[in-house]
């Protein structure tokens, strides 16, 4: 199979720009790349659920200009995803055969399980599977549920099995025994792609790594050439266009301070940071790493498994979202339109329902309070709309983050944690948002930008803390800044030699 | 009033024109004053489900938390010889102990209001008949109670149940469409997460709505026990929880929650109170009550919806039309 110069563009963003890659069978390839590369929209061209915009796909000498799901999957290409989708309900013979179960008795339609289970034994044993075809999937760990889907692409005659992530979520003897199917697979002529943010199972796993960066291919590297320095190297490389606007004054003490967190997430992972008045803090890392649920477990959306949280250098107890918010603690959370406003209500609305008995009497909403607040707000942060009636469901994305942030704003701020901020808005709204985030800074707030986005965190923040697998690798101060250092420290590389103090 | 609530209300004096006259009877004073009777007494644990049901929950227990808690008043009063006022104060205490048994079961240990209260439902159902072993709980007879008088009184011909409805309506009015607790409940009733996020004890506010649902449906099980003077346990208030979701669905309430206002349960009740007498007053069997119910129900939310639906395309095709027009210029 030989992808040509595939390209794909979404409004404002260009997700593949003239992306090459050939698969010979038998041949395991290991695809890397930071966080928006393309490896996704990659993934869904070979899938058939997108077209691209241009370029050709070609399986054993045929080129077309794009895919179908079903011209994929008759082409032989399966796709394990990072979520899996079985049914736990059912056992693993009737997953692996779900949409095509044989039949038997005529008309009655019976599921034929018997030659179900049959079909999928040798599979199974194909695979090393310490399991049985009967076995219900939820009885199964998440590596077992792995080579299910595994067996299921291979009982369609897969001549290509795309993995992405598959080890993310696995313990390290788990972890073997994939690549071990994997090195199986490939003694089969079957080929990989392999995605992964684990350079070291790549390292083991594939015969050669391609490297993904805005959308093109930038070079790929022999297993025998493969290092972490070279990697990292490769992926990063994009032109920073934020511009850094320093502190006004030198950072203050200490506002919010966590000692030893632990996550639903990670629970073996204790997480510690202490975040400053005055500075702009960003938290880097893969998706994945537990930065927003350390985010949501300070905030007291989630349960914490440990650990202590103290605001001015006094504890506080995080069992509610209340208690943060009694402190001026703030969040703005990842999911915009889920988490971050009602879509449902008016923009003054939005704005007022955190601190709404500040805006009525004697528990008596005041509409003339809540519309001026409104309208204070939609001039400070520039919201555009007609009138501050409007339901926030109708602004643009931008707007409504502004209106996320106003939200906070009203209520004197002391702590704001921004998670991936910007996600989703057009670059002149983000750029506001930079703006209102570095005044907040400026005001004595402490502000903490989970984000994904290199250029934001290495052009935003005052410091960088990575996290790795729920753990903090790294904190980088702005003389270590530099998109290797952060990457390296993301993917769990140990810190190089311009030095990164812990 | 909004535009649903004035659609109803448009639908309620149609019914009633066409009831007037096939029947001139309907607009007779006892008439009206029986019909105004039980839309006070329906009305009241009507707007009580519209509390949980703007949360996105539901209150299924109705019917038999009016059966069981009607029981032991009557038996409080009439057997134990208990003064009223404390019966009275009891049978809310008791309600408010069952909105919080909800409310937590609901909130602290995450069971779906659907099972919790399908639970209650039986369990309140089952009690009231065991407390009186099926039997017909009353008072005995010759016995006065000048005191309870009130419930059933027709003050200028008015029954009280009415004022009543009229001064729980305009409260709950106020705390549902004007207070900072109303705006939570239609928060976390839009969306739960959101409104955890803005800092919102989104569990008290639920719990809060069961409370508040099954205080007010107390206070309807003690005017409901008074009118019937004896409450016999297996049939008294059967499916009423059934009439209370009726009315607010009818009144513009969503049952995913976020959506309704206290005129349109109020104006629901009333529709659904002259559908009954309208089956009464035409010589329709009244076996087919339920039946004509139902279908009102029915085609009334259908044509709300469709309504809805075709005034947003009409809407969206406008806003076109106009960014064309602007396109072009």
């Amino acid at each position: 199979m030989r992808l040509s110069d595939i390209r794909k563009v979404y409004p404002g963003v260009v997700a593949l720009a003239g992306f090459e890659l050939q698969v010979r069978p038998g041949e395991v390839i290991g695809i890397v790349g930071e966080n928006g590369a393309g490896k996704s929209t990659l993934m869904k061209v070979l899938g058939g659920v997108i077209t691209p915009d241009g370029g050709t796909i070609e399986v054993d000498g045929v080129a077309t200009q794009s895919f179908t799901v079903t011209e994929s999957i008759r082409a032989g290409i399966a796709f394990v995803h990072q979520e899996l989708n079985l049914f736990d309900n059912l056992d693993v013979a009737a997953n692996v055969f779900i949409g095509r179960e044989p039949r038997k008795y005529g008309l009655f339609n019976i599921v034929d399980t018997e030659r179900q289970r049959a079909a999928v034994a040798p599979i199974l044993r194909r695979l090393g599977a310490n399991f049985s075809p009967q076995e219900p999937v939820r009885n199964l760990s998440l590596a077992q549920q792995q080579i299910v889907e595994i067996a299921k692409a291979l009982s369609c005659d897969a001549r290509l099995i795309i993995l992405d992530e598959p080890t993310s979520s696995l313990p390290l003897h788990e972890t073997e025994k994939l690549l071990e199917v994997i090195r199986g697979l490939k003694a089969d002529g079957i080929a990989v792609i392999f995605i992964s943010h684990r350079l070291h199972e790549i390292e083991r796993a594939c015969d050669r790594v391609v490297v993904l960066r805005d959308g093109k291919f930038v070079g790929e590297l022999d297993r025998a050439e493969v290092t972490y320095q070279k990697l990292v190297r490769m992926m990063i490389g994009r032109e920073l266009k934020v511009v850094y606007t320093p502190p006004s004054a030198p950072r203050g003490e200490v506002a919010l301070s966590a000692r030893d967190i632990r996550t639903a997430a990670y629970p073996q992972q204790p997480v510690t940071l202490d975040l400053h008045r005055g500075e702009i803090l960003g938290l880097a890392g893969l998706v994945g790493s537990g930065r927003s649920e350390l985010a949501r477990a300070i905030f007291g959306i989630d349960p914490v498994f440990g650990g202590t949280v103290a605001f001015a250098g006094k504890e506080f107890p995080i069992k509610t979202t209340g208690d943060a918010t009694a402190r001026g603690i703030f969040l703005v959370p990842e999911d915009r339109k889920g988490a971050g406003i009602l879509l449902d209500m008016s923009i003054a609305q939005n704005i007022t329902l955190p601190d709404l008995w500040s805006y009525s009497r004697g528990g008596i909403v005041s509409a003339a309070a809540e519309s001026k607040r409104g309208e204070r707000s939609k001039a400070d942060l520039d919201i555009r709309a007609p009138s501050v009636k409007v339901r926030t469901g109708a602004l643009s994305g931008g707007n409504q983050q502004k209106v996320v942030l106003a939200k906070w704003l009203a209520m004197n701020p002391q702590v704001i944690i921004a998670d991936e901020p910007t996600r989703g808005i057009d670059v002149g709204a983000k750029f506001e948002i930079y703006r209102l985030m570095r005044g907040l800074a400026d005001a004595g707030v402490a502000v903490l930008m989970i984000s994904s986005d290199m250029e934001e965190v290495i052009g935003v923040s005052d410091r960088i803390a990575v996290m790795h697998e729920g753990r903090i690798s790294g904190m980088l101060t702005r003389d270590q800044f530099s998109e290797e250092n952060v990457l390296m420290l993301a993917v769990g590389g140990e810190g190089n030699k311009t030095g990164v103090s812990a | 009033m909004n535009r649903k609530d004035l659609g109803l209300l448009v639908l309620i004096l149609v019914v009633g024109l066409f009831v007037y006259l096939r029947n001139p009877l309907f607009l007779s004073a006892n008439n009206l004053a029986n019909t105004a009777n039980l839309v006070g007494l329906f009305g009241l644990f009507s707007i009580a489900q519209g509390f949980v049901i703007i949360t996105g929950g539901i209150e299924l227990s109705v019917g038999s938390m009016i059966a069981l808690l009607g029981v032991l008043f009557v038996d409080m009063v009439g057997r134990m010889g208990i003064p009223w006022p404390i019966a009275a104060a009891t049978v809310l205490l008791l309600g408010i102990i069952m909105g919080l048994a909800h409310g937590l079961l609901i909130t602290k240990l995450r069971m779906q209001p659907f099972v919790v209260t399908l639970c209650g439902l039986l369990i309140y159902r089952g009690m009231a008949r065991g407390y009186t072993a099926d039997a017909t709980a009353g008072f005995p007879f010759g016995s006065t109670y000048p005191g309870l008088d009130f419930f059933v009184a027709r003050p200028f011909g008015i029954p009280t149940s009415v004022f009543v409805l009229l001064v729980v309506a305009v409260i709950a009015w106020v705390v549902l469409h004007r207070s900072v607790f109303g705006r939570y409940l239609y928060a976390v009733g839009k969306n739960e997460e959101a409104a955890k996020f803005s800092g919102i004890r989104t569990d008290l506010v639920v719990i809060a709505a069961y409370v508040i649902c099954a205080s007010l449906t107390a206070i309807a099980a003690i005017f409901f026990a008074m009118y019937t003077r004896s409450v016999q346990p297996s049939g008294h208030a059967n499916f009423y929880e059934l009439y209370a979701i009726a009315a607010a669905v009818l009144g513009g309430f969503s049952l995913r929650g976020g959506e309704g206002s206290i005129i349109g349960v109020v104006l629901g009740t009333i529709l659904l109170q002259i559908l009954q007498n309208l089956v009464n007053l035409l010589g329709i069997p009244s076996s087919l009550n339920f039946a004509v119910m139902g279908t009102v129900i029915l085609v009334g939310v259908l044509v709300d919806q469709q309504w809805g639906q075709f005034r947003e395309r009409r809407r969206i095709r406008e806003a076109a039309r106009v960014a064309v027009k602007l396109h072009q210029s």
